[in-house]
């Protein structure tokens, strides 16, 4: 896949003495507990490959200690992979000279961090302007710049703040104009908003989607949050244990779970919004009627219920003039029935 | 509160228990003790190796041999050549800084800047570095320099202590930033600066005049050698310190180390990085006025001519200058510390617009004052110093009364106190045949802190008997360890107290504070002035420079006991006698400890300045050193056996405060025997 943003083959971090030896071997699938009095290793990311096409929201989520957050380090060596690739616009990083990767991080890809790591004895302009700054952009053209991400992100008359004045939604904000600051091409988000309040969450939330329209940046989008998974990423990985359990699009992951893990980890999602027509359909019997009104495959159950219940004939599933298949109230309340036990077990 | 506290008695109890399984330490302690009573009484007298004042050995001749070996080849050594061109080098700059204030230079009677300059520059200084409180504080303080007639000595030791912090920032900050960047630098260094910590200042001026000869560039080296530690300690501690995250994020867009370093490390650990300068100028300080051993210029001087004449008055004038100079210095760098933390903080672009004002104004009148002072003689020279010469009368007329009245009470005490407890020990240290002495001062290193504590209290006094200074040793060592039982008393007496009652402590702390920062020099003033020179007068001093750190490691140690802990004693209807004895001193053991190996220390380090005022053996012989030249090897000798005394106890009592389970922190460290001697 050449042209995907980021391209990430085999990936493995290990983590202990000669940790080459653990990549690829048997011993590589042992407990982590047993492993580590084997060896006095861990593997903290295990034979990870993804691609992510240019413009993309890729989320990796999974639980604390599953691995994520040294994934998405490895892939500009802010933690040196053990083995494998990763390749950013075509190029390998792991070949990549000091000078060479440091231009990369000063031009290409940017980070937001969990606790926000901004300088406490800068004011808020010269935090953005601090990627401009280190790569040699004169004061007035870096302030420049930096204004009109703070007024991008929504900060404008905070400028001259310092970071500990600000809340931590500010903070974070601060945060990602920083990241923006540099025009990067791809995006890393570290939990950027696990430590804030839910509601400033939900607003932070809204506000990357906001600026994912306005500004189309490839992005990849660390978090433990389903729901967040869910709202953002055009396609999630879920990680167990630093290896791969699924990798798909909120509703596959959903509609269809690879495994127990993962069908426990969204059994509570409420399915109906986040499931569409293209996983409760079922093929045409003989007998059907095919009268019924017609709806694209990607309709999420919650907006199609109405039409289905609503229409006496079965709702046909069209796409590119093809009908691939029917649904009726059975299917329908199947779904939101299988929600409402799921809410209350 | 209520679900933790129980689990965190259960635990300390659990170590109670098991500590009080094996045969209580004071027990063993106890029965060697008695033993060695045993064997003192058989055995008195023989074997004691004592050495006169005026005698010197084999060893001592060789060491002596080497110095002149050294100087025979000072042409072609390259150590030599090296420390020669140091010396040159700090010769030139004390000497040029001299001229600039203290000195006049040749061709005019007075320096280049006259005093009215200089304290105009002071005040100016004190307000660019940490506002108006401390431009008004130094301006006061210079002032009082001159008033007590002390300018040129003050004018001298600032320049010194100023000329040896920067010396220490510009090779500390960079061993700083390796230490906080590579554990293998920090493993190597570590060992490095405890040896320098911890050995008396006093003791570096044997070795160094060798190297840097008499005066000014022997002082300058030895308060490097001796005051870099803390800056180096606390940076490094203060560099790795920087929040990880920040240091990631910033990473992550690319910076060179070099950037990291300076856009990021530095500013954040700025606040911290002064703290350790605060240490390493009162390290500074304190040894510069030591240096007039070595006759560095400065106010250790006077304070020791007038010491040797007896001269109370005129001691206790020079000694406040030296007080008045500390406090200045330590408020100044605390002060700066601190604006700089809140700047850091609190954001503001550090200066308005106000502050710049004042700041170029001030620098007119800075400029207009140099001016005034170069142009009239009484500007440049301070010519009013009678409130000088009145204090120093009248301390010296008040000494006479105080001593004719009380001589009674103070001779009293000091004889009550020689005949209980400083004779009989020093009896059963010195003269114990030394096989005696050695084995139980090792056994009960055993005892009391552990088989690697043990190893090395071999190893110190297998040192100690090689360098032929085995009977003056035992009599140091029974300096010290007077000094500290009495430095114990008085810490759990007084700790106790401030930690039982807040009003005290409210009280007591900043008097503490305050007197932890003068150099110790100064602390053989009082303890002259009370009890006349002597042993006696040296182990007080020790015990006055010592019991501040002492007292508040306790207070704090008895403070940390868990309030719950202490409400469930209560609740059970202990006395206080019982709270204090069965629960609150057991649980602040370790702290005790610390206090114990802090004291122990500070006493040594006294003990070892007292051999100029008649306290005798290894002091006396390390004087001796750099005043007779054919005795220079019992001198360096002496040396070496004051560091080795202080690193037996030193290590006996910091192992057994690690049994105790109270870690040694750095900042205490760090302070160590520290604004020491």
């Amino acid at each position: 896949m050449s042209d995907a943003a980021l391209s990430v083959q085999g990936l493995w971090k290990v983590f202990g003495p000669r940790p080459e030896r653990i990549v690829d071997s048997p011993e590589a699938d042992l407990p982590r507990k047993e492993l580590l009095a084997k060896s006095g290793c861990t593997v903290a990311v295990k034979d990870v490959s993804f691609d992510v096409a240019p413009g993309e929201v890729f989320v990796v989520m999974g639980l604390s200690g599953s691995g994520k957050s040294t994934l998405v380090r490895c892939l500009t060596r802010l933690i040196e992979p053990t083995a494998g690739e990763v390749l950013i616009d075509g190029e390998d990083v792991r070949t990549m000279s000091d000078s060479r990767l440091r231009e990369l991080r000063r031009h290409h890809v940017s980070m937001v961090f969990q606790h926000f790591g901004l300088l406490p004895h800068r004011k808020v302009i010269d935090n953005v302007a601090y990627g401009l700054e280190i790569r040699g952009v004169s004061k007035k053209e870096r302030h420049e710049k930096a204004q009109q991400m703070v007024d991008l992100v929504g900060l404008s008359g905070n400028e001259r703040s310092y970071p500990d004045q600000l809340s931590g939604g500010m903070q974070q904000r601060v945060g990602l104009a920083r990241a923006l600051a540099v025009d990067p091409t791809v995006m890393l988000f570290d939990e950027p908003f696990s430590a804030l309040d839910p509601l400033i969450r939900r607003d932070m939330q809204a506000e990357v989607i906001r600026l994912h329209h306005e500004v189309g940046k490839t992005m990849v989008f660390i978090t433990h949050d389903l729901a967040e998974a869910l709202k953002l990423g055009d396609r999630i990985l879920i990680m167990r244990d630093g290896a791969i359990v699924q990798v798909g699009t909120p509703d596959e992951v959903v509609a269809a779970p690879a495994d127990d893990y993962v069908r426990d980890f969204v059994s509570d999602v409420p399915r109906a919004h986040v499931v569409t027509l293209r996983w409760v359909m079922r093929d045409p019997r003989p007998g059907d009627s095919m009268d019924g009104p017609a709806l694209p495959p990607d309709t999420v159950v919650q907006q199609a219920a109405r039409r289905v219940l609503d229409s006496d004939h079965p709702v046909r599933v069209v796409e590119n003039g093809t009908v691939l298949g029917l649904v009726d109230d059975v299917d329908i309340l199947r779904v939101i029935v299988a929600e409402e036990e799921a809410v209350k077990a | 509160m209520t679900a933790i506290a129980p689990a965190e008695v259960g635990g300390r109890e659990d170590s109670a228990i098991d500590r009080a399984r094996a045969t209580p330490r004071w027990l063993q302690a106890t029965v060697i003790v008695a033993l060695w009573v045993v064997a003192y009484q058989l055995w008195k007298g023989i074997d004691t190796l004592p050495l006169d004042g005026l005698s010197k050995t084999g060893v001592h001749d060789s060491l002596s041999g080497w110095r002149d070996d050294l100087i025979a080849n000072r042409d072609t050594n390259v150590l030599m050549q090296t420390t020669g061109w140091l010396a040159e080098q700090f010769s030139a700059m004390t000497t040029w800084l001299q001229e600039l204030i203290s000195t006049p230079p040749p061709g005019r009677p007075v320096p280049q800047i006259g005093w009215l300059g200089v304290v105009a520059l002071a005040g100016w200084v004190g307000y660019l570095m940490a506002g108006w409180r401390i431009a008004l504080l130094a301006v006061a303080s210079f002032l009082s320099f001159g008033l007590l007639g002390y300018w040129e000595d003050t004018m001298d030791t600032l320049l010194l202590t100023l000329l040896a912090v920067v010396i220490c920032v510009l090779i500390g900050l960079p061993l700083a930033v390796l230490m906080a960047r590579s554990k293998a630098v920090t493993a190597a260094l570590n060992p490095v600066l405890d040896v320098l910590q911890t050995s008396p200042s006093f003791n570096y001026l044997v070795p160094l005049f060798l190297f840097f000869g008499l005066g000014a560039p022997c002082g300058v080296a030895a308060s490097v050698l001796y005051a870099t530690a803390p800056v180096v300690r606390i940076s490094a501690h203060a560099i790795r310190s920087v929040s990880g995250t920040t240091v990631e994020a910033t990473d992550s867009m690319g910076q060179t180390s070099w950037q990291r370093l300076r856009k990021v490390e530095l500013p954040m650990a700025k606040s911290t990085i002064i703290v350790g300068i605060n240490q390493t100028m009162m390290a500074a300080l304190s040894m510069v006025i030591i240096a007039a051993f070595v006759d560095a210029p400065g106010l250790g001087g006077p304070v020791l001519q007038a010491l040797a004449a007896q001269q109370i008055g005129d001691a206790f004038v020079a000694g406040l200058c030296i007080v008045i100079l500390a406090i200045l210095l330590d408020r100044a760098t605390t002060a700066a510390s601190v604006r700089s933390e809140n700047l850091a903080r609190k954001g503001g672009t550090g200066r308005s617009t106000q502050d710049w004002v004042a700041l170029a104004v001030g620098a007119v009148v800075v400029a207009v004052c140099v001016y005034y002072s170069r142009l009239y003689s009484y500007l440049a020279e301070f010519e009013w110093t009678t409130p000088g010469d009145r204090l120093s009368d009248w301390v010296q007329d008040f000494t006479g009364w105080f001593t004719s009245t009380f001589d009674t009470v103070t001779t009293g005490a000091k004889d009550a106190i020689t005949a209980a407890v400083l004779n009989p020990m020093q009896s059963l240290l010195a003269e114990s045949p030394w096989y005696v002495s050695g084995a139980a001062i090792s056994l009960l290193a055993l005892a009391i802190a552990g088989l690697r504590a043990f190893v090395i209290t071999v190893a110190c006094l297998a040192g100690i008997y090689w360098l032929d200074l085995w009977h003056d040793a035992m009599i140091t060592l029974n300096m010290t360890l007077v000094g500290a039982l009495l430095v114990m008393v008085l810490a759990l007496v007084i700790g106790v107290w401030m930690a039982r009652s807040p009003r005290v402590d409210l009280v007591l702390r900043p008097i503490l504070d305050a007197a932890q920062v003068m150099p110790p020099f100064v602390y053989l003033i009082p303890a002259i002035f009370l009890f006349e020179v002597g042993r006696f007068s040296a182990i007080i001093a020790g015990v006055i420079y010592a019991a501040p750190i002492a007292i508040k490691l306790v207070a704090d140690g008895v403070q940390r006991v868990s309030t719950a802990t202490v409400e469930a004693a209560e609740s059970t209807g202990a006395t206080s006698w019982q709270m204090i004895t069965k629960v609150q001193l057991p649980m602040a053991r370790g702290s005790i400890v610390l206090a114990a190996n802090q004291g122990l220390l500070y006493v040594l380090s006294m003990a070892v300045i007292g051999g100029l005022v008649g306290a005798g053996a290894l002091g006396y012989d390390s004087v001796l050193g750099f005043s007779q030249a054919e005795f220079y090897g019992k001198g360096l000798a002496a040396a070496g056996a004051i560091v080795l005394l202080g690193i037996m106890v030193d290590r006996i009592a910091r192992q057994a405060a690690e049994r105790s389970g109270e870690e040694t922190n750095i900042l205490t460290k760090t302070r160590g025997p520290g604004a020491g001697v």
